[in-house]
C-alpha cells in the first residue's frame, strides 16, 4: 500500500471507492486509486478488467457512478475531459489522436492554444513552445515535417510534448510499448525518467508484462472491475501478475523439439526490395513453426507482407512445394496456400460490423461457389467446424464478430485462414492486443498447427512469445538476416541481448 | 448468410420503415384524390415513369455498396442513348419496318450496351487500378461521357427511329408495361446478386472493410471493375428507356435524375460508406418517390416544388434513421458503423 | 524540387502557361490585357464559390449546395429590394444577401454538425430543398430591372481604360470582393485558431475532439462561412450579369468542386490551399472561355474539363498508390 508518510507530498490523484455501472452491469467496482507526483504507476488488467474504464474516469470522458476524485487535493464533482485537462491529467491513446496533416509544431502547440482559450494561432509562438518541449526531453524532430511523415516512435513523442506543452501533471499512456521497438521503448523510458524527475507522475496502462515491471514503482492490478492487488513493482514477477489478472496460473508451454521430416516447404531465396529487406533467403521445413524477429525498421513486416504478395519485392523468388509464387499478387500467394494473419486484426484482419460467419466465410467463398451461387449449408457447417475446433465463444455464428474479445477476434481470423488448409501459415504479431488468458491458448495453437504438419511463421518482436512457439527463430536487422538461432537454446535475455547487438 | 439481419429485429431495419413510409404516402394521395390516384390510367402512367431513374438508383446502390459512388451514371445512360440513336437514326432510318427493323434494334441495343459496360469498366479502371476517389474519378468521366455526347450530337436532339423502337418504353406485355418489366428484372437479379451470389458477398465485404478484403486475398481490383460495369450497363439500361419514350436520344435529357439516383439509394437504406445495403429497400424508395412525385402532379403542384419535397423528403429520412437508430440501440453497444458514420 | 514537382499547384500553373503558350501561338491577340480582364472577370463569382468549397473540404466534407445558396440569396435580396425598397444602397444590398446565404448555410450546419448527418448526401438534399422553395414560393421569372444601386454597382470600376497597344480592359469593384474574400479566409485558416480548427478537423474529427476543438461548432461555422461567400457570390453574379435569374448558377457546383481538387485539395480533408484553388479555377475558366483558341471546338468544353479532372486527381493518387505499394 501507498503508505502515508509524513514527508511525501500529498498525492496528485485521489480516488477513493470509484464504482461505474452501466444499466445492471458493473464495469467498476469500489477500487481506491492513488497517484503522487513524479510516480510512476502501472496499472494492469486483461482486456475488460476495467482499467480503461477507471481512465475514462479519470480523464472525465465518463462520470463515476458512485466514488469521488480528488486531482491535486481539490474534489472534483462532474469532471468532464476539459477540466481534467486543465488540471493537468493527460491521456496519451494507443493511436496517439495526432494530426497527420499538420506540422510536427502545429501538433504540440495546437491542444496548449485551445485550453488557453487563444483566438489567433501565432506560428512562431507554436515552433518556440514545441522547441522548448522537445529539449525538454531531449529529442530532435523537425517543427516543420509534417506529422505523416514521421515514424512511430516519433508520433509518440510528439503526443508526449503535446502533453507537456499543456503542463501535464499525470500522463495516462494507453499501452505504449505495443508499437516501438525495444530500443525505442529503452528511450521512452529515458525519457519517462527525465519526466518524473520533474515531478510529472505517469499512469502506464498496459498488458504487456516485462515492460509494467520494470518502469513502474508501484502497480495496480484490476481483475472484473475490481482491484486485486496493488503494491511496490519490485513485489511483482510476470508469474505473479500473470496470477493477478487472470486470477490463475498460466504456465507457458515450449515447442517440442521438430518433429518433422525436414523436407523444405518453403524456400525464399534472396528475396530484395531497396529500403526494406536485402537478400532475404531462408527455408521452412513441413511442420516447423519458424520465428522472424527484428526492431520495428529492420524489415521484418515488409518481409512478412512480401511473402503473402501484399509487397511486390524487386527480385528473388518464392517457393513453395517446388512450386514458384508469384510476387506482389496476395490472390496468387493464397493459391499456393500461403495465409496470412495480419498484425492489426481490428484494420485490416476483420469486418467488425459483419457476422462472425461471414468473417470466416469470405476465405472460403470460391470452394463454396456453384456457379456463381454460394452454398449457404455448406459454409455453415464448415466455418461451425472450425470454430469449434478452435473453441470460440460466441452465442451465435450471425453475431456481428465486433462482440466478441480480442482473443475470440484472433481466433475467427485464424479459422478464415485453416479453413482454407494452408500450407504455409504467417502469423505477423498474433497476439498483439489480446489479453493473457487466450495468449497462451493462441499459442497452443500455433504449436498444435506445426504438430500437424503445416509450416507456421511468426513474425513477433514478443520474445517470450516466440521461446514459447517456435523451432527456430531468425533475426532481422537493417533489412537482412543477420542471426539463426535454435529455439529451446535461448533463454528471453540472451535472445533479447542478440537481437539488440 | 443472414448475417447482422437476425440480430436487428424486423422493425428497427430501415426497410421496414420504408415500407411504412410508402404505404403511409400511397394512402395519402389515394385519400386526397382517390378518383385520380387510383385510376388505372394513373397507376399504369406511373409504371411507365419510374423505371427510367429506377433503374439509376439501382446502378447507383451496387457502387454505394462498396463505399462508392457513381455520378456518371446520367452521363453513360446519355451517351449510350446517343450511340444507339445514331445507329437508328442515321443507319438504319425511319422507313426500316419488320424483321429488318427489329434486327437493327437488336444491333442498337447491344451497342448501347456495350458503350455502358466500356465506359462501366473505365469507370472500373480509374477507381481499382488508378485508385482515384470515385466521386472524382465518376465526376471527371461523367463530365466526358456527358461531353462526348455532345461532341457526337453537337448538342441536338437525335431523331426519327423506325417504329419498333417504340417497343422498348411505350409497350406492354399482357397489361404489364414493359419498362416495368425490364425493372423488375433487373431489381431481382441484383437482388439475387447481391445476397446470393459470392460476388455479392465480397461486394458487401468489400464495401465494409476494404483493407481486410485485401488481407484475405479478396480480389479487389476485379469486384470493383465488374461493379462499375454493371452500373453502366444499367445506366445505358436506362437510357433506352428514356431513349425509346421521348423517341429521341439527347447528350442532356435526365439531367435531374443524378440527385434522385443518389436520394433514392440512400432513402432506401444503402450505406454510402459501403457494406449495406438491399434491393428491397431501393425498390420501396423508389415506390414512395413515385407515389409522391404524381400524387403531387394530380395536386396541380409544379416541378419545382416536387424537387422541394424530394430533398425534404431525403433529410427528414436521414435524421429519423439516425436518431432512431440512437434510440433503439441505447440498450446494446452503440454500432461503429451506422449511417452516422465518419470519415475514418 | 520532387516535392515541388509533385504539388497539384505547380502541375496546373504548368497547364496553365502550356495552354497560354499554345493559345497566343494559335492567335497572337490572346495574350492581351483585354483578354486578361475578361479572364479576371468571369473568375470572380467562381472564384469566391470555390474558397468556400474549398474550406468545406479542407474540413473533411463536401458541399454541393452552395450554388443553390448564391442563387437563392441573390433572387430573394432581389426581390426583397424591389419590392420593400427599390432604392437600397448597394452595401445594404449585399449585406442582405451574405445574410440570406450564411442563414442557408446555417441550415446544412444544423443537419450536418447537428445531426451528424453526411455531408454529401445533405447538401444534396439542401440543393433541392433552396432551389425548390426558391422556384416555387419565391419565384421563376428572370428579372431585369434590378434595383438602380446593383445596376451603379456593376458599372463602378478600379480601372477601365485602353492600353497604348489599343487593348480595352475593365476592371470591376467586384474584383475587390474577390481579393478581400482571399484575404479574410487566408487570414482564418492561417492566423485563427478557427482555421487550425478546420484543418484539424479534416485531419481527424476523433482526435480534434479529444484534445477539445468544439467539433460542432467549427462544422457549423464552415457552412455558416460557405454560405456567406454564397450569398455575396450570388449577388456579384446578379450584379455584374444585370439580371436576376433563379436558374442560374445552380448545375455549376461540379466545375467549382473539380477547381478545388484540381488546385490540390482532397476529398479525405485535412489539405487544400487558396493558392491551388485559384490557379484551380483559373483553369477551369480558360477552358470555359478559350478552348476554341487553342483549336478544340466549344462542344468538347465538357469532354475537356472531365479530363483535366482525371488528370488532375488521377496523377497524384496513382502516384501515391504506387508511393505505397512501394513502402509497403
Amino acid at each position: 500500500m501507498d503508505v502515508s508518510d509524513p514527508g511525501a507530498p500529498g498525492p496528485l490523484v485521489d480516488m477513493t471507492g470509484v464504482t461505474k455501472r452501466y444499466g445492471g452491469v458493473t464495469a467498476l467496482e469500489d477500487v481506491d486509486f492513488r497517484v503522487t507526483p513524479g510516480e510512476a504507476v502501472c496499472l494492469a488488467g486483461e482486456n475488460g478488467s476495467g482499467k480503461s474504464t477507471l481512465i475514462k474516469i479519470l480523464s472525465g470522458v465518463e462520470r463515476p457512478t458512485e466514488g469521488e476524485i480528488r486531482i491535486g487535493g481539490q474534489m472534483m464533482t462532474g469532471l468532464d475531459p476539459r477540466r481534467a485537462a486543465a488540471a493537468g491529467v493527460m491521456v496519451i491513446f494507443q493511436d496517439f489522436s495526432l494530426f497527420p496533416n499538420l506540422t510536427v509544431a502545429e501538433n504540440i502547440a495546437l491542444a496548449r492554444d485551445l485550453t488557453a482559450h487563444r483566438r489567433f494561432f501565432d506560428r512562431r509562438a507554436a515552433r518556440a513552445t514545441a522547441r522548448a518541449v522537445l529539449d525538454r526531453i531531449g529529442v530532435d524532430i523537425p517543427l516543420n515535417a509534417r506529422l505523416e511523415s514521421l515514424p512511430v516512435a516519433h508520433k509518440q513523442l510528439v503526443a508526449i510534448c503535446r502533453a507537456l506543452a499543456c503542463d501535464a501533471r499525470l500522463i495516462i499512456m494507453d499501452e505504449p510499448t505495443t508499437a516501438l521497438t525495444e530500443r525505442e521503448v529503452r528511450r521512452l523510458l529515458g525519457i519517462i525518467r527525465l519526466l518524473k524527475d520533474d515531478g510529472v507522475a505517469v499512469v502506464f496502462v498496459s498488458h504487456k508484462l516485462a515492460e509494467v515491471l520494470e518502469v513502474s514503482e508501484k502497480v495496480v492490478v484490476l481483475r472484473n472491475g475490481r482491484k486485486v492487488a496493488e503494491g511496490p513493482a519490485d513485489r511483482f514477477d510476470a508469474a505473479s501478475l500473470t496470477r493477478h489478472m487472470t486470477g490463475r496460473d498460466v504456465p507457458e508451454a515450449a515447442p517440442g523439439p521438430y518433429r518433422g521430416d525436414g523436407e523444405t516447404l518453403m524456400a525464399v531465396d534472396r528475396l530484395h526490395k531497396d529500403g526494406a529487406f536485402t537478400d532475404v533467403s531462408f527455408a521452412l521445413r513441413r511442420g516447423e513453426v519458424l520465428g522472424i524477429t527484428g526492431l520495428l525498421g529492420s524489415g521484418r513486416t515488409s518481409l512478412a507482407k512480401a511473402l503473402f504478395g501484399l509487397v511486390r519485392p524487386d527480385a528473388g523468388t518464392i517457393t513453395v512445394d517446388g512450386r514458384t509464387v508469384p510476387l506482389g499478387d496476395p490472390i496468387g500467394a493464397a493459391e499456393a496456400r500461403i495465409g496470412y494473419v495480419p498484425e492489426d486484426r481490428l484494420t485490416e484482419g476483420l469486418f467488425l460490423a459483419q457476422s462472425i460467419l461471414r468473417n470466416v466465410a469470405i476465405g472460403r467463398l470460391d470452394v463454396h461457389e456453384r456457379r456463381g451461387f454460394v452454398d449457404r449449408r455448406g459454409l455453415e457447417n464448415e466455418a461451425q467446424d472450425w470454430l469449434t475446433k478452435l473453441k470460440v465463444k460466441a452465442s451465435s455464428i450471425a453475431a456481428p464478430v465486433q462482440s466478441l474479445s480480442g482473443g475470440n477476434q484472433q481466433r475467427v481470423v485464424l479459422a478464415r485462414w485453416l479453413a482454407r488448409a494452408p500450407q504455409v501459415l504467417i502469423l505477423n504479431g498474433p497476439s498483439v492486443g489480446v489479453d493473457v488468458g487466450s495468449k497462451s491458448e493462441i499459442h497452443d495453437i500455433i504449436r498444435d498447427l506445426g504438430t500437424r504438419g503445416l509450416g507456421v511463421i511468426v513474425i513477433s518482436d514478443d520474445l517470450p512469445e516466440l521461446i514459447a512457439t517456435c523451432h527456430r527463430i531468425l533475426v532481422m536487422k537493417d533489412g537482412r538476416m543477420v542471426d539463426e538461432i535454435e529455439a529451446g537454446t535461448v533463454t528471453e535475455d540472451e535472445l533479447s541481448h542478440r537481437l539488440a547487438s | 448468410m443472414s448475417g447482422s439481419r437476425t440480430e436487428t429485429r424486423l422493425i428497427e431495419t430501415p426497410e421496414f420503415r420504408l415500407a411504412i413510409i410508402a404505404v403511409a404516402i400511397f394512402a395519402l394521395m389515394a385519400g386526397l384524390s382517390p378518383e385520380r390516384f387510383l385510376s388505372p390510367q394513373n397507376l399504369t402512367s406511373m409504371a411507365f415513369q419510374f423505371p427510367e431513374f429506377a433503374i439509376l438508383a439501382l446502378a447507383m446502390t451496387i457502387t454505394m455498396m462498396t463505399g462508392g459512388i457513381d455520378l456518371s451514371v446520367v452521363g453513360v445512360s446519355n451517351l449510350s442513348a446517343v450511340v444507339a440513336a445514331t445507329i437508328l437514326a442515321s443507319l438504319a432510318g425511319p422507313e426500316v419496318a419488320g424483321a429488318q427493323a427489329g434486327l437493327w434494334l437488336g444491333f442498337a441495343v447491344v451497342a448501347s450496351l456495350a458503350v455502358g459496360a466500356a465506359a462501366g469498366l473505365f469507370n472500373g479502371i480509374l477507381v481499382s487500378r488508378l485508385g482515384l476517389p470515385p466521386i472524382l474519378a465518376t465526376l471527371g468521366s461523367g463530365l466526358v461521357y456527358t461531353g462526348l455526347a455532345v461532341a457526337m450530337t453537337g448538342g441536338s436532339a437525335i431523331m426519327g427511329f423506325p417504329e419498333i423502337v417504340a417497343v422498348i418504353g411505350n409497350s406492354r406485355i399482357a397489361f404489364v408495361p414493359v419498362p416495368l418489366v425490364i425493372f423488375a428484372l433487373l431489381a431481382l437479379g441484383l437482388h439475387i446478386l447481391l445476397t446470393r451470389t459470392g460476388f455479392g458477398l465480397r461486394v458487401t465485404m468489400y464495401g465494409a472493410n476494404p483493407m481486410a478484403a485485401l488481407f484475405a486475398a479478396v480480389d479487389i481490383d476485379r469486384i470493383l471493375l465488374r461493379v462499375y460495369v454493371i452500373a453502366g450497363m444499367f445506366s445505358s439500361v436506362a437510357g433506352l428507356i428514356v431513349m425509346s419514350r421521348a423517341n429521341s436520344a439527347k447528350a442532356d435529357y435526365g439531367s435531374s435524375y443524378l440527385l434522385l439516383a443518389v436520394l433514392i439509394a440512400v432513402l432506401g437504406g444503402v450505406n454510402p460508406y459501403g457494406g449495406y445495403g438491399r434491393v428491397v429497400g431501393v425498390v420501396l424508395a423508389v415506390l414512395s418517390m413515385q407515389f409522391l412525385s404524381s400524387g403531387l402532379n394530380m395536386l396541380q403542384v409544379s416541378n419545382f416544388a416536387r424537387e422541394l419535397i424530394w430533398g425534404l423528403l431525403l433529410l427528414f429520412v436521414m435524421v429519423i434513421n439516425v436518431t432512431n437508430w440512437a434510440g433503439l440501440r441505447l440498450r446494446r453497444a452503440p454500432p461503429r458503423t451506422g449511417t452516422q458514420g465518419e470519415k475514418a | 524540387m520532387t516535392a515541388l514537382l509533385a504539388r497539384n499547384e505547380t502541375l496546373v500553373a504548368a497547364v496553365i502557361v502550356l495552354f497560354c503558350i499554345v493559345a497566343a501561338l494559335s492567335d497572337p491577340n490572346f495574350l492581351s490585357v483585354t483578354t486578361l480582364s475578361d479572364l479576371l472577370r468571369a473568375s470572380i463569382v467562381l472564384g469566391i464559390l470555390a474558397i468556400g468549397a474549398m474550406l468545406v473540404l479542407i474540413s473533411g466534407g463536401i458541399d454541393v449546395s452552395f450554388t443553390a445558396v448564391a442563387v437563392s440569396a441573390m433572387y430573394i435580396t432581389t426581390k426583397a429590394a424591389l419590392i420593400f425598397w427599390p432604392g437600397m444602397p448597394w452595401p445594404m444590398i449585399f449585406a442582405l444577401s451574405i445574410l440570406i446565404g450564411a442563414g442557408l448555410g446555417a441550415i446544412n450546419g444544423v443537419f450536418i454538425a447537428g445531426f451528424g448527418l453526411p455531408t454529401l448526401i445533405v447538401t444534396l438534399g439542401t440543393l433541392s430543398v433552396f432551389r425548390g422553395f426558391l422556384l416555387t414560393f419565391v419565384g421563376s421569372d428572370r428579372i431585369s430591372a434590378l434595383p438602380p444601386d446593383m445596376r451603379e454597382f456593376s458599372r463602378m470600376v478600379i480601372a477601365r481604360g485602353t492600353t497604348p497597344g489599343g487593348d480595352f480592359y475593365n476592371l470591376p469593384w467586384s474584383l475587390a470582393a474577390l481579393a478581400g474574400v482571399i484575404a479574410l479566409t487566408a487570414f482564418i485558416l492561417h492566423k485563427t485558431m478557427l482555421g487550425r480548427s478546420i484543418f484539424a478537423l479534416g485531419g481527424s474529427v476523433e482526435s480534434a475532439r479529444r484534445i477539445g476543438i468544439d467539433v460542432r461548432r467549427t462544422q457549423f461555422f464552415v457552412y455558416v462561412y460557405v454560405g456567406a461567400l454564397a450569398g455575396l457570390a450570388g449577388i456579384l453574379h446578379g450584379s455584374m450579369g444585370r439580371m436576376a435569374d433563379p436558374f442560374s448558377l445552380v448545375g455549376l457546383e461540379l466545375s467549382v468542386i473539380a477547381a478545388v481538387v484540381l488546385g490540390g485539395a482532397r476529398l479525405v480533408g485535412g489539405y487544400g490551399t487558396i493558392t491551388g484553388t485559384l490557379l484551380g479555377v483559373a483553369l477551369i475558366v480558360l477552358v470555359q472561355n478559350s478552348l476554341v483558341v487553342v483549336g478544340i471546338p466549344s462542344t468538347w468544353q465538357s469532354v475537356t474539363i472531365g479530363a483535366l479532372i482525371l488528370l488532375g486527381t488521377g496523377l497524384p493518387a496513382w502516384q501515391a498508390k504506387r508511393a505505397a505499394a512501394r513502402a509497403g
